[in-house]
């Protein structure tokens, strides 16, 4: 009597098992012995294929409600996320090339205002530059190496000196003298720089290669560099330049005798 | 959120939920009991569920998330508000000691229509339908039937077993209604 409560206990505890077992819940020690348990209980075996039956029953008549079409088709639009229309394209484009634009421009004119302060800075290195020779020459004991106002003995002194050659101007007549020359350097590069006197003032002109100076300098004719004044020119690629701090017009006469002679 | 994210969040938010459109329009139709009701449950269904995708964590269970947004968004409807409460009639012992009942589960499938079980589970009170279609539908485990429905464990295993019992009785009943 005793064995048979404790096996029908036993059974109840099994069956209690049951749905958990058929709903995959058991851990795998609890599936295991339930699994052992089925194995050699008939009883145990049946309730469990009709739970299982059931199951299947249920799962086959519940799941009958199919969504229209339409509803998929109104729920997808819902929640996609938004396509831009073909107009919006077309303003975004417009926009994008716009700012394409604008950006390009911006960094065409930044370039040109680069360019033009690097070519403002060139020259005006340039004529501190020669300034700076033209203040060093006055202030020496011995302002030229030759000391002539014969330009047909000047112009050999540079024979050597320097890689290139030019004329000197005729200046009788003219109210400019010939003082001498020197060699003198810009940029690392030899050049001829002639000392005239006019009236009390004294103005060098300066002859070197075009190619020795930075390729973006671009000559200004006339600039005034701390109140000396200058002119400079190019011919036959050499580059000239008359500073001084006589009146525009005598320096401007002094560049013409030379241009002209060049 | 900026343009970007909320279309890469809808985007995402499209991939996870529109595979589940059809159990969710099947649990919907079961609840509300008609089509109309069911297509509107579902739609705002999706549409809350995008508003709230931002709070979804990222490998935690979808599913069990937008069943639970349907389920809500169901109880707030004026059906849902209707039917909720729990049946006192079937509460008390949780195991149901099939091999004691009169027939015979085998017999009792076999005479039983599709549309005989499927009037029994629309009978069923709304937290029994609910708990036995998230199970045998569904086949969704107890956690995540008890993320989706917000209630215990202990609460699904106890319901699904009372929802089981209540079924069967009411299949039985509907036969011996039906018999000549």
């Amino acid at each position: 009597m005793t064995e048979d409560m404790s096996e029908a206990t036993t059974h109840e505890s099994w069956i209690g098992q049951l749905d958990s077992y058929l709903d995959g819940e058991l851990d795998s020690g609890q599936m295991l012995q339930l699994d052992r348990h089925l194995r050699g209980c008939p009883g145990c075996t049946a309730e469990a294929l009709r739970r299982l039956q059931w199951k299947r029953a249920i799962r086959s008549a519940a799941q009958c409600y199919v969504p229209d079409p339409s509803l998929r088709e109104r729920i997808q639009r819902s929640i996609s996320p938004a396509k831009p229309a073909w107009w919006q394209w077309r303003i975004a484009f417009a926009a994008t090339t716009a700012l394409l634009l604008l950006f390009a421009g911006a960094r065409i004119v930044q370039w040109e205002i680069v360019q033009s302060n690097q070519h403002l800075v060139q020259e005006s290195r340039i004529v501190g530059e020669l300034a700076d020779l033209h203040v060093a020459t006055l202030a020496s004991a011995n302002p030229v190496d030759i000391v002539s106002s014969d330009r047909h003995n000047v112009k050999p002194w540079f024979a050597g000196r320097i890689p290139f050659s030019f004329d000197l101007p005729e200046l009788e007549g003219s109210q400019f003298e010939l003082v001498g020359g020197r060699v003198s350097y810009l940029e690392q590069s030899p050049g001829a720089q002639l000392l005239f006197r006019v009236r009390k003032h004294q103005v060098s002109a300066f002859i070197f290669q075009a190619r020795a100076l930075p390729a973006d300098f671009v000559e200004a004719e006339e600039m005034d560099a701390r109140s000396f004044h200058l002119e400079s020119w190019q011919h036959n690629g050499l580059q000239y330049f008359v500073i001084g701090d006589v009146a525009p017009d005598d320096l401007h006469a002094l560049s013409s005798l030379m241009h002209n002679k060049n | 959120m900026c343009v970007l994210e909320e279309r890469s969040s809808a985007a995402s938010f499209e991939q996870l939920a529109l595979p589940l459109l059809g159990p969710l329009y099947n649990f919907a139709h079961w609840l509300a009991k008609n089509r109309e009701e069911a297509e509107d449950l579902v739609q705002e269904t999706y549409v809350k569920g995008l508003k709230g995708f931002a709070s979804f964590e990222p490998g935690t269970n979808f599913r069990a998330w937008i069943f639970r947004i349907l389920r809500n968004t169901f109880l707030n409807s004026r059906t849902g508000l209707k039917g909720v409460t729990v049946p006192l009639d079937l509460s008390g012992d949780d195991v149901i000691a099939h091999a004691d009942l009169e027939t015979p589960e085998t017999i009792l499938i076999e005479r039983a229509s599709q549309q005989i079980m499927q009037e029994a589970i629309a009978e069923l009170a709304v937290p029994y339908r609910e708990v036995l279609l998230l199970c045998e539908v569904e086949e969704m485990s107890y956690l995540e039937i008890a993320a989706a429905l917000a209630i215990p464990v202990g609460t699904v295993m106890s319901r699904l077993s009372r929802a089981r019992r209540a079924l069967r009785k009411a299949v039985e009943e509907k036969l011996r209604r039906s018999s000549p």
